[in-house]
């Protein structure tokens, strides 16, 4: 590995003597992208020569890629060469000193959610010394996943210190050049987490939010991988209820599950991103590819997500069911407000025979907001006895927003059953007035109907996470009615 | 109670109530029957602040104050009760969950402290005899899936478990069959106080033989015309209803 480092350190001294302006040691690259950059990157991080030459062949490959067209986002076109690809830990000069700077709206937000103080002062960005609580857990936790043989870092780290796992799987299911935005992240991708469970071990705990504070700064392209070995189960929580602050506009993270034989996965998300003003100015374009692959036996994966933040959302979780009876399972919440715009679903794609799929997916629209539903269930010719269900419900609330639906299904076996039902609600005045008549408030009412809509969801949501996902909404539609 | 005087309201642009008068004190059952499209459901709604519905003069006082100056839901914790005539439904919302945030809601506004899980579910299980309203019902959709006998009842329960001043009950008798009625009846009468106020709008007086009023109110194109004992009750039913707008129309 030292050598490999030594030839990357080499490389790029050579790509500076060529005129490559940035200084190795600065923190920050200028904006711009091309293979110096990459390079760049790939130095400041030691990374392998292979992981270097596949980050260049991955930007090679985007360079070729057409912009996606987006069929129901009303979007500005980015400017790639805009934006800075490395930044370390923003600099603490410019944050503000005390939660007294912060926007007390969002101050307000995180009050309502119960955020404690300090997570506050760490979501606003503000500069604090501060030893954090958290530390201690997390050495704790991280004791007890030791023990378990479980390994969980950061994404560097497991390159730096799990060189052949990484390379064994990175990329293997979520191909470099898979769509725009995964080419992008491959070449560019900074940081994220890693999780390795291995064989015949059951994951002792929740992978979940005390690592959200650690792995807070990790940017703008994040990258995850998850690899369960036969047997191992895992329950991985993603996120955060807090809105959290960000200059970068434009996310772009991949997410890769692998399970091998009998293997569980379970991967949760709340994500909450910056939506906008309620002009829709500011807001968070959010271009994520997640998938997972059962690629054993029996396995399983299980996506559940409640998305409400961000000004674009464009994610479709998916499983690709290599395994004979393998299941995946998607279950999602997806809220639009004011100008937000989601298009979210999910991919099945049916390989293995008797593979199950369960899809139920919960689109809530108020204000302006545009919420699109976009799910294939592709069953392949080997697939025999493979078994889709999808449910697809929306629900609007008030005149002005909109709620699509595209559902696609392929199915190249005669022996498989594919079921769909859909449905679509809206909050009605007379539902609002019923519950008025009460003695609830509007507000209270609105709650309570959604809460009702996505209950299928919530359940399979980790108990923490439910709660808190069920005030998020709360917080997230207020002002939603009247 | 309750003083409306030459109340005149407006809905969709058209003038339905024409100034009506009516007033109902703490104790009493009052009944108002009329011709359909008579404006029955317009005063009910009305009364209890549904949007929509313009009030283009006179005013509506509850115990004293402004009525029409409270936000509906103000009115529900001030004790004004609705039971609607067509019930909604509202799928994923639990009945009985939803009943107690509307009791909290309510004593919070009173100053009270909220119900615990345990005394709430003691007091549900007491008034749901009253109605014989079966206890599955609690853990359904609000009135989802319920038969039309089952929304009328399970509007009843929610007034007994509310406890409200003033009851207005809009044809909570329609639709039910003789059984349903005299359970219905049974429940009504039960919740007769010396405190509480009702009025009851019905089309027909069958309602009438099982709770029986202490005035009958006759309302006819957005006005009372006719006022009375019980008995105007039966009248109407053997006459109809046109010889007291004939009678109106003459004066
Ligand atoms: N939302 C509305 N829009 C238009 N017209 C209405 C509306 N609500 C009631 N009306 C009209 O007002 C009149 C009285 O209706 P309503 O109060 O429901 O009568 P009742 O309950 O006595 O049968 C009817 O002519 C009805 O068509
Ligand atoms: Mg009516």
């Amino acid at each position: 590995m030292s050598t490999r480092n030594e030839e990357v350190d080499k490389l790029v001294r050579r790509e500076y003597a060529a005129g490559f302006i940035t200084d190795v040691e600065s923190d920050t690259l200028p904006p711009g992208l091309d293979d110096d950059v990459i390079r760049a990157i790939s130095a400041k991080k030691n990374e392998p020569a292979w992981l270097l030459e596949w980050r260049l062949s991955a930007f090679h490959h985007w360079q070729t890629m057409p912009t996606p067209n987006w069929a129901h986002l009303r979007i500005e076109p980015i400017d790639y060469q805009a934006i800075s690809y490395f930044s370390a830990p923003k600099s603490k000069k410019d944050a503000p000193k005390s939660l007294d700077e912060v926007d007390p709206k969002l101050l307000e937000t995180y009050a309502k959610l119960g955020i404690p103080l300090r997570e506050q002062e760490m979501l606003a960005g503000v500069a604090v010394d501060a030893v954090f609580d958290s530390v201690s857990v997390a050495t704790t936790f991280k004791g007890k996943l030791k023990d378990a043989g479980v390994i969980f870092c950061s994404f560097s780290d497991a390159v730096r210190d799990y060189p052949e796992i990484v390379q064994q799987y990175l990329g293997t299911v979520v191909p470099p050049g898979d769509n725009y935005f995964a080419a992008l992240n491959s070449a560019v991708f900074t940081d994220g987490s890693f999780v390795f469970v291995p064989k015949g071990v059951r994951c002792p705990m929740e992978l979940s939010t005390y690592f959200r504070i650690n792995a807070m700064n990790t940017g703008q392209f994040e990258r995850t991988l998850i690899v369960a070995e036969e047997r191992a189960t895992v329950s991985y929580l993603e996120g955060c209820t807090a809105p959290m602050r960000d200059e970068n506009q434009l996310h772009a993270a991949v997410v890769e599950l692998v399970a091998l034989d009998d293997a569980y996965i379970k991967y949760s998300t709340v994500q909450n991103w910056y939506p906008g003003d309620e002009n829709g100015i500011g807001g968070i374009y959010n271009f994520v590819t997640k998938r997972g692959e059962c690629r054993g036996p029996r396995s399983k994966i299980s996506w559940t997500q409640v998305e409400t933040g961000s000004a674009i959302t464009w994610k479709y979780p998916s499983c690709v069911l290599t395994g004979d009876d393998s299941t995946g399972e998607f279950y999602s919440v997806a809220l639009t407000n004011n100008w937000q715009q989601a298009d979210t679903g999910t991919k099945m794609i049916h390989i293995g025979r008797n593979t199950k799929s369960t899809i139920v997916s919960k689109g809530i629209s108020a204000g302006h907001g545009q919420n699109a539903y976009r799910g294939l269930v592709k069953v392949l010719p080997s697939a025999e006895g493979a078994r889709n269900y999808t449910q697809c419900d929306s629900l609007l609330i008030g005149k002005l927003c909109g709620a699509h639906t595209f559902p696609y299904i392929e199915v190249k076996t005669p022996h498989a059953v594919v079921e769909h039902e859909a449905s679509t609600s809206k909050i009605s005045d007379e539902q609002l007035f019923y519950c008025r008549q009460r003695g609830v408030s509007e507000e209270d009412a609105v709650n309570m109907i959604v809460n009702g809509f996505c209950k299928d969801v919530f359940r399979e949501l980790p108990m923490e996470f439910a709660v808190e996902a069920q005030k998020l909404l709360g917080v997230s539609l207020e002002g939603a009615v009247g | 109670m309750l003083k409306i005087e030459n109340l005149k309201v407006r809905v969709a642009g058209q003038e339905i109530l024409k100034g009506l008068d009516l007033e109902v004190n703490a104790g009493e059952v009052h009944a108002i029957m009329g011709p359909n499209g008579s404006g029955k459901s317009t005063l009910a709604h009305v009364l209890a602040g549904r949007p929509g519905y313009e009030v283009t003069g006179g005013s509506a006082l509850y115990e004293g104050r402004d009525l029409l100056a409270m936000a509906p839901e103000e009115r529900a914790r001030e004790g004004v009760f609705l039971a609607f005539q067509y019930p909604v439904e509202i799928p994923g919302v639990n009945n009985v969950y939803f009943l107690k945030a509307a009791i909290n809601a309510v004593r919070r506004h009173r100053g009270e402290q909220e119900l615990d899980a345990m005394d709430f579910l003691a007091l549900v299980k007491e008034r749901i005899k009253l109605v014989e309203l079966d206890e599955s019902l609690l853990n359904r959709s609000i009135n989802e899936g319920f038969s039309g006998g089952e929304k009328k009842r399970n509007e009843i329960f929610q007034m007994a478990v509310l406890e409200p001043k003033l009851a207005l009950l809009d044809e909570t008798d329609s639709g039910l069959d003789i059984d349903a009625l005299r359970v219905v009846a049974a429940g009504i009468n039960a919740l007769r106080s010396p405190d509480r106020a009702m009025v009851l709008v019905t089309h027909y007086q069958r309602l009438l033989d099982y709770v029986k009023p202490d005035v009958v109110h006759v309302l006819s194109a957005g006005r009372i015309v006719k006022s009375g004992p019980p008995e105007l009750a039966k009248e109407l039913e053997t006459r109809g209803y046109d010889w007291v707008v004939q009678e109106a129309r003459s004066a």
